[in-house]
């Protein structure tokens, strides 16, 4: 089977890759790109593990085909901080101790990045619905909604809340 | 050496940001299916499509001739091993059982049940090749339910199965594995001098553990027979005793390493992939790396058992409890070793109660093997008893938090299962439950609020700890309990108290078995208790050692110096005047007065402290769809001391949300050949973002006394009241008791239609 060449941009930078027709975007990521940031928690869509944001939307890449993914957009999250520097996001989920395992932060955070992207100001019920797609069963999501709260308090140029004490 | 004053302290009780947390939010740490070796293969293992069927023949011919497959193992390439208990997960187990767990040997007892598995060059062909291998069944009659199970003329899993605690041994096989009981009193007595008496029955669903990330390990065997596994595990020591056993290698030649663990719960206290990857490993003489789909990890691994409660209460008029008794009917899943010994000691642990009685039965069925699920057995046997607590609160019109204070358990009380509590801090969880400002909160219509307790034991365990001094004053923390949710924080910032430094100044990693001593695994709620106190007392000795390298610098007594913030101070000025010596200091100078400061702490940690807790919560219930929507939550714990509060409030919320999903949703379908019909996220519904309130984690603090810090484990008594708090709540909005979880909509709406039979009619 000959594979099918792609020519995409991933968190900014022009990709090119090959890869099989059956083949998902989170497959290619993971198995040909080595960027393991992105998780198969099910790969049927269910778990938002996998989340990236496609053209500025958020996407499972276990429901996407990695040809899919050519002349678009991707963004993963490896790609969100800017070399040493935290998203607020990040920095909110790390200070508010948003994670427990870890394993759905990536795609947490992918997508509560898109969330702020769109709308800096949330209510916490817009929070939790925008996030419904992104299990986590460690955390009863408590302190994943507060840091993204405070992230997008920050990002509107408040200070923010104080959780050392 | 304790540090119980909690005033003295400046790094514990505060909450500074995880030393892994960076690598978690960029995407960089490494989880069970994150790394590759060079040569690698991709392993596949085919399941039975059957629920009890006698394994004729398995024809691999096929699967082998697909090229890029490199080969295939049955039960037939693991050693066969005598039946013998194992105690190096959380719970019963038996190395035989657990080798057929992972490879079929005979009899496939489940839908999912492992019969052979395939390395190939990619996951494709090893997919391609695993639909090829050819299994020759007979399908046997089989049995789901655990009380038809129980039957007599039920379908028999094992015909070497008798049942244990019975006398004489029975004649015949059964699927009951064992039947256990405690007593306290004369129930028969207590029951006599009740003047009120209820009895009830209540049923729970087995529940899938539900970590997000599903099992996966890369291993290597080489020529020579050493082993390397990396897999996502509750302990990598655990991996490695199991291992060794099942496959007949030197422990000394398996050398595991703990990837990050995506969540486990008690559901990665066994092996799965391990032992069947290193066996195709060891044929292909290649790494081979399997990483499960979400649909496997539902077929074939966990879940946590559900069953049959049945509870007696037996009062005085006035709220006191007189007599009680329960029996609990547990499904262990395809082998025995459900955890109905912790399910029947946990059901009435908060109260003193003179006259009880408890029998228990471990069932098997034609399920997945059951595996740990936080607080194992407990969320059972409490559904029962604190749902039971509430009815009988109602039939004697006490309020049912009085009702709990009227019969808590307290310093000096014997529980039913034996010990008498010391140090325990139940009534302080219903003391703040009651000043709390929820119980004020005004409910409106189709509101309604519940609230329950819940204990569980906690353990200490084996554990061992290294602490060492770099050479720039700062130090590395070492050792072997994989981090679930923030422990190498908890530990760095022990080891921080002690060293008197910045914990930014300290590292904790986790290693592997070759690189630390000997960890039991991360359950029980023991790693900030007993690893916690290795840790302490390796830093205890290192502070021990800095003042001796003190000593030697200012040629004076060991005995004369001082250690507080970090530096040695001479003890009084008898000792001499000295500068203070900072440990940077010392660590500078350590070549040059014996070497390397460090130390390593094996311990046996003893004196856990019982965890209680109680709940508050507040539900609405749509009449239209019969679903329960949880509006407010606040779930008050004894934690003893919160070492990072954060993380012990996570702990908190993550349990409660686990039982309010083991309440409403949570329940395996099977179909009428005992297939799964729900092996997958979205029709096995775990709570998402927007079914959950805030939940309000309130710690009340009753020091451990036999923990350094006063630690208590915290991680498993949040998953024991929720479910009769939920229930409780239920009852209070509608006036209907919901005995039979998950208490889903289509129960509600049966039980709304009852109440209101002109709706019912007009539709």
């Amino acid at each position: 089977m000959s594979k099918h060449h792609v020519t995409t941009n991933i968190n900014g930078e022009p990709v090119e890759f090959l890869c099989e027709a059956q083949q998902t975007m989170l497959d290619v990521l993971r198995d040909e790109l080595h960027l393991t940031g992105s998780k198969e928690g099910c790969g049927s869509g269910d778990c938002g593990a996998c989340s990236v944001i496609l053209d500025g939307k958020v996407v499972c890449s276990c429901l996407m085909l990695g040809v899919e993914a050519e002349g678009r957009k991707v963004i993963t999250i490896e790609g969100i901080a800017q070399g040493d520097k935290l998203h607020p996001v990040q920095q909110k989920f790390l200070e508010h101790a948003a994670l427990q395992c870890g394993f759905c932060t990536p795609g947490l955070i992918v997508a509560a990045k898109a969330l702020l992207d769109e709308n800096l100001n949330p209510t916490e019920e817009e929070t939790r619905y925008w996030l419904a797609g992104n299990l986590c069963r460690c955390t009863g999501y408590d302190k994943v909604i507060r840091a993204v709260l405070d992230a997008a308090a920050v990002m509107r140029g408040e200070p923010g809340a104080s959780v050392s004490t | 050496m304790t540090y119980l004053d909690k005033a003295s302290l400046k790094v514990v009780g505060t909450r500074p940001i995880r030393p892994d947390g960076v690598d978690k939010v960029i995407g960089r740490a490494a989880f069970g299916a994150d790394m590759v070796l060079p040569g690698m293969l991709w392993g596949k293992v085919a399941r039975s499509p059957h629920a009890h069927a006698r394994i004729k023949s398995i024809n691999i011919d096929k699967a082998l001739a697909v090229p890029g497959v490199k080969a295939i193992v049955t039960s037939a390439d693991l050693p066969a091993i005598p039946s013998e208990e194992a105690f190096v997960g959380e719970g019963p187990m038996n190395f035989r059982d657990l080798s057929s767990n992972c490879m079929a040997r005979g009899k496939v007892l489940y839908d999912g049940h492992a019969v052979a598995a395939v390395a190939a060059t990619s996951p494709a062909i090893a997919e391609e090749a695993a639909a090829l291998i050819e299994v020759e069944y007979e399908v046997l009659p089989h049995v789901i339910d655990v009380e038809d199970a129980m039957k007599p003329d039920a379908p028999v899993l094992h015909d070497d199965l008798f049942t244990q605690g019975i006398d004489p041994k029975p004649a015949k096989a059964s699927n009951i594995a064992k039947r256990i009981t405690f007593t306290k009193g004369d129930f028969a007595q207590g029951w006599k001098e009740a003047e009120v008496t209820i009895e009830r029955r209540y049923t729970t669903q087995p529940v899938h553990q539900a970590y997000i990330e599903p099992h996966a390990c890369l291993v290597s065997v080489g020529a020579d027979g050493q082993c390397t596994i990396f897999s996502s595990s509750q302990g990598q020591f655990m991996v490695r005793a199991y291992c060794a056993k099942l496959l007949g290698i030197d422990i000394a030649n398996i050398r595991a390493t703990p990837a990050e663990i995506g969540g486990g719960f008690g559901g990665k206290t066994l092996v799965y992939l391990e032992p069947v990857a290193l066996a195709l490993s060891k044929k292909a003489g290649k790494p081979v790396k399997i990483v499960m789909s979400r649909e496997e990890v539902f077929r074939g691994t966990g879940p946590a058992a559900g069953g049959v409660i049945e509870v007696k209460y037996g009062a005085k008029k006035d709220g006191r409890l007189v007599a009680a008794e329960l029996v609990v009917k547990l499904q262990a899943g395809a082998f025995p070793g459900s955890p109905v010994g912790p399910a029947c000691m946990c059901g009435f642990a908060m109260y003193d109660i003179p006259h009880v009685n408890i029998v228990g039965y471990d069932v098997v069925s034609n399920r997945p093997k059951v595996a740990a699920y936080r607080a194992p057995g407990a969320p059972n046997s409490t559904f029962g008893t604190e749902s039971c607590l509430d009815e009988l609160a109602i039939e004697l019109k006490i309020d049912p938090l009085k009702l709990r204070e009227i019969n808590a358990a307290k310093e000096g009380t014997k529980a039913a299962h034996g010990p008498t509590w010391a140090n325990i801090g139940y009534t302080q969880t219903l003391d703040a439950a009651k000043a709390h400002p929820h119980m004020k909160i005004a409910l409106g219509p189709n509101q309604g609020r519940g609230i329950a307790s819940g204990f569980w034991f906690n353990i200490g365990g084996e554990s061992a700890a290294s602490v060492y001094v770099n050479e720039d004053g700062t130090a590395t923390v070492v050792e072997g309990n994989p981090d679930v949710g923030g422990s190498r924080a908890s530990m760095a910032m022990m080891a921080a108290e002690v060293l008197g430094i910045a914990y930014e100044r300290v590292r904790a990693v986790v290693a592997d078995t070759s690189s630390t001593g000997y960890c039991f695994l991360t359950g029980g709620s023991r790693v900030t208790f007993a690893t916690g106190m290795a840790v302490t007392q390796a830093a205890e000795k290192v502070v021990v050692e800095l003042k001796k390298r003190a000593a030697m610098i200012w040629d004076i007594s060991p005995d004369a110096v001082d250690w507080k913030d970090g530096k040695a101070y001479p003890a009084g000025p008898n000792a001499g005047s000295f500068e203070p010596l900072s440990l940077g200091e010392i660590a500078l100078k350590a070549g040059r007065t014996g070497g390397p400061i460090s130390a390593e702490v094996s311990i046996n940690a003893q004196g856990a402290g019982a965890g209680f807790a109680t709940h508050i919560c507040d539900v609405e219930i749509d009449r239209e769809t019969g679903h329960v929507k949880v509006l407010r939550y606040t779930a008050v714990q004894d934690v003893g001391r919160a070492i990072h509060p954060s993380y012990v409030e996570g702990q908190i919320q993550g349990g409660v949300t686990q039982g309010i999903g083991w309440a409403l949703n949570e329940e395996y379908v099977y179909d009428k050949h005992g297939r799964l019909d729900n092996a997958g996220f979205l029709d096995y519904r775990i709570p998402v973002a927007s079914d959950m309130p805030m939940i309000e984690a309130v710690m009340v603090e009753v020091p451990n006394p036999r923990h350094p810090f006063g630690a208590r484990g915290v991680g498993e008594v949040p998953i024991v009241p929720p479910m009769a708090a939920v229930a409780n709540a239920i009852a209070d909005a509608i006036g209907t008791r919901m005995r039979d979880l998950p208490m889903s909509p289509p129960k509600l709406r049966a039980a709304l239609d009852l109440q209101d039979p002109p709706r019912l009619a007009a539709e």
